[in-house]
């Protein structure tokens, strides 16, 4: 850490006989330049705290309460309930418990495929553009053209698109002759489908970029030893490439699977609300268990049970990740 | 000044005024005394439309009062999380429209100013307002924290020509007929009838007044929901089957949310549709008043058992003010200026809707063919939605069943009673969790 090394690097390094006002000189600014990292610190921790920490820590409070329509005007009036929301949301017999864990699951197939998809494309897209050639500018400005959309106006087109009887997806594929009968792709089984694509489309720019960055850092001659060495295309990406990207796929990688398994907008803005049972994500899943039955209680302590998993996830694979890199 | 200081002055500014932007920022209360925030609901072809009819209105209520009302128009797939976060923050607007469906529900949040006797002599008395539009402003035996802006209710509206075309001379007046006819008029790309399957709201509209036919109830008389009942799975499987049974209903229908079931109708790719006064969006999206005709809601040719003579739940829209306002007085002169007979005439005859005063219905505006139909329905066989605090569950819960079964229906899975009844009964599980 930066921190246990900055204070005091000069040590006043004058005969032993200071003079008594000048060693308490030297202190008073040896105190303050310990002092001046955490006063810079304090915007930073200050809005973190307001932004996210307690914002946490009263969800944390709901999720012991029977927050209703009765009691949100005045929180004091919520009765104590202690464990019972997670109680209910645990009790995988009831209703409220077999729909969560069936969008647990819906949620965690999703994350997956998303994450690893957006992570081929975006690898595969910066290793084609590494090396200089026309057109190599307009094709980066393009690819990253649906991180720089809004996304609720992006995932509104797409809206339009999977419409049964006049979006043009189904245009196309009758065009093509592909389908005699026009499929659904908001509603029923393929809504997973469709929002796994606009989830991939939405998310690959990012990994584009992350791994086009780190791509620069990749030295160029170790690409020419390879080829000496007589290393093919394969060879190259398994034996340079990807194990200089390590770092930066780490926290791509794991950024992007919070993302994703968070992800609110796409499913909330391509299904108007109420998601089909087959595209059921847990944000969306948790959304609904508070706000449409106006149970914020029940809806915190699936908030807080997400939070739960999301550390423990994240926890592990820093660990992982993290003690693999030491052995390297 | 040193380096290091300047550094630590840099810093201490940013906390406070990260910490200052942390307070309240309201204004003061001179100034809300001449102020109003008012959120309108969505009445017309878009929001764009209505914020042209409202603002004159506000301009001249501003003259007559000097208070300024800054207007917004809230869809209605986000006005109940606005008035809901709105509610538990004691910010937001002072005056809003609240669909009637919700009165008990928001009611119970204790989050508005209820209309008792004082408060609703202020806004000219209660013998003022059409009592079945009264009725739907709050659970029975309390002051109702809303009072009526619009009323509406649900009519059966038919493409004139495509019926005259099919050789059909009245519009249906049991379901038996309208599925007779409605085989008639589906051919080609063209379908007997339009239904927003999509949306939750829509759905359980239907689902109260075909369960009023099929003599059955949503809620008991303590306020539990009454879900899976035998009744309740008849009406809404016969709602369903328009689609999954009769095919009369084009399945794309299953997932329409965005009023595109209007669309259809206006553009002539369906001869029917039931809605609440549709004539002005017809309008709006070029479709001339002589090309529909206008009659009640079908009823079962046989009654069944408790089944009751109802065809539409009292629509509407309620006018309602938050307990948090800073300006208690304007915002019920506000309130006030908009159910007086001169703006509700307005208000209405733009919107095709109908009165909520008793003074102003026998205006001459409001005796076209549509809005003597809506009344009629309104004052004979219109009954409110279950004033209970749950009903917005209910509407949510039950309307996204429907929408499930929808689904199933269009991907040509077969609508049993079992599968109604199931998806009855987890909506109802979590009415109780």
């Amino acid at each position: 850490m930066a921190t246990t090394t900055a204070p005091g690097p000069v040590r006043p390094t004058g005969p032993p006989a200071v003079p008594a006002a000048a060693g308490r000189r030297a202190r008073r600014r040896k105190s303050r330049r310990l002092l001046l990292p955490y006063l810079l610190l304090v915007p930073a921790l200050v809005l973190e705290l307001g932004v996210h920490i307690v914002p946490m820590l009263v969800g944390v409070w709901m999720s012991l309460l029977e927050l209703t329509q009765f009691h949100i005007r005045d929180w004091s009036t919520a009765p104590f309930t202690g464990l019972e929301n997670y109680r209910v949301t645990l009790d995988l017999d009831s209703a409220t418990g077999k729909d969560l864990v069936h969008s647990f699951w819906v949620t965690v197939v999703y994350t997956v495929a998303s994450v690893g998809l957006s992570w081929v494309l975006g690898l595969a897209a910066a290793v084609f553009l590494q090396r200089p050639f026309r057109g190599r500018a307009l094709l980066r400005t393009l690819f990253l053209t649906p991180y720089a959309l809004p996304v609720y106006t992006a995932v509104i087109t797409w809206s339009f698109l999977f419409q049964r009887d006049t979006g043009l997806v189904n245009h196309v594929l009758a065009q093509l002759g592909l389908v005699d009968e026009p499929p659904f792709w908001l509603i029923g089984g393929n809504s997973f489908w469709s929002l796994l694509v606009v989830s991939v489309w939405r998310s690959w720019p990012f990994a584009f970029l992350c791994i086009m960055a780190g791509l620069q850092n990749v030295p160029a001659d170790l690409y020419e030893a390879a080829a000496m060495d007589g290393a093919g295309f394969w060879r190259r990406l398994g034996s340079v490439t990807l194990p200089l990207l390590r770092p930066v796929n780490q926290v791509l990688l794991l950024v992007l699977f919070l993302w994703t398994f968070n992800d609110f907008t796409t499913p909330y803005v391509l299904f108007g609300g109420a998601a089909p049972r087959e595209a059921d994500l847990i944000s969306i899943h948790i959304y609904e268990s508070s706000f449409v039955t106006w149970n914020f209680g029940l809806g915190s302590a699936m908030s807080v049970l997400l939070l739960l998993f999301l550390l423990v996830v994240t926890a592990v694979y820093l660990l992982v990740t993290n003690r693999r890199r030491a052995y390297a | 000044m040193s380096k290091r200081h300047l550094a630590v002055l840099a810093a201490a500014l940013v906390t406070t005024a990260s910490l200052a932007a942390c307070g309240d920022s309201g204004g003061s209360a001179g100034e809300a005394a001449k102020t109003l925030t008012y959120w309108a609901s969505n009445q017309g072809a878009s929001i764009e439309f209505d914020k042209q009819t409202l603002q004159p209105e506000l301009d001249k209520f501003e003259k007559q009062t000097g208070i300024k009302v800054s207007l917004e128009v809230v869809p209605w797939s986000d006005l109940l999380n606005r008035l809901l976060a709105a509610a538990t923050s004691g910010k937001g607007p002072d005056v809003v429209n609240i669909g009637n469906t919700w009165s008990a529900s928001l009611q119970a949040t204790g989050a508005f100013v209820p209309f008792d006797d004082a408060t609703l002599a202020a806004v000219g008395g209660k013998d003022r307002f059409v009592p079945a539009a009264l009725a739907a402003a709050g659970a029975p035996g309390k002051p109702p924290t809303a009072v009526p802006l619009y009323s509406l209710a649900y009519a059966l509206y038919y493409n004139k020509k495509m019926f005259a075309d099919a050789g059909i001379t009245n519009p249906p007046a049991t379901w038996e007929e309208l599925v007779e006819v409605g085989k008639k008029l589906t051919k080609g790309d063209q379908w007997g009838l339009a239904i927003e399957g999509a949306n939750p709201s829509e759905n359980s509209h239907h689902a109260f007044t075909f369960g009023q036919q099929w003599g059955g109830e949503w809620f008991d008389s303590s306020g539990r929901p009454t879900f899976d009942t035998p009744q309740n799975v008849a009406a809404v499987k016969r709602y369903i089957d328009l689609m999954a049974a009769d095919k009369i209903v084009n399945p794309s229908n299953a997932e329409y949310a965005q009023n595109q079931s209007v669309a259809d109708f206006a553009n002539r790719k369906a001869a029917m549709l039931l809605w609440q006064a549709a004539g002005n969006n017809f309008k709006a999206q070029g479709m001339s008043p002589d090309e529909w005709g206008v009659a009640p809601v079908p009823f079962p040719a046989t009654t069944p058992p408790g089944g009751k003579r109802i065809n539409s739940m009292v629509a509407g829209i309620n006018i309602a003010i938050f307990k948090h306002t800073k300006n208690r007085d304007g915002a019920l002169q506000f309130v006030k200026f908009m159910t007086s007979d001169e703006e509700q005439i307005i208000l209405n005859k733009t919107y095709g809707s109908l009165p909520s005063v008793t003074t102003a219905g026998a205006d001459p505006a409001f005796q076209a063919p549509e809005q003597k139909v809506l009344r009629e329905v309104l004052t004979t066989t219109a009954a409110p939605l279950p004033q209970v605090p749950n009903e917005s569950q209910f509407e949510t819960l039950v309307g996204a069943a429907m929408k499930e079964l929808f689904a199933d229906a269009a991907s040509g899975k077969p609508i049993t009673e079992a599968l109604v009844r199931e998806k009855l009964s987890v909506a109802q599980q979590k009415m109780g969790s």
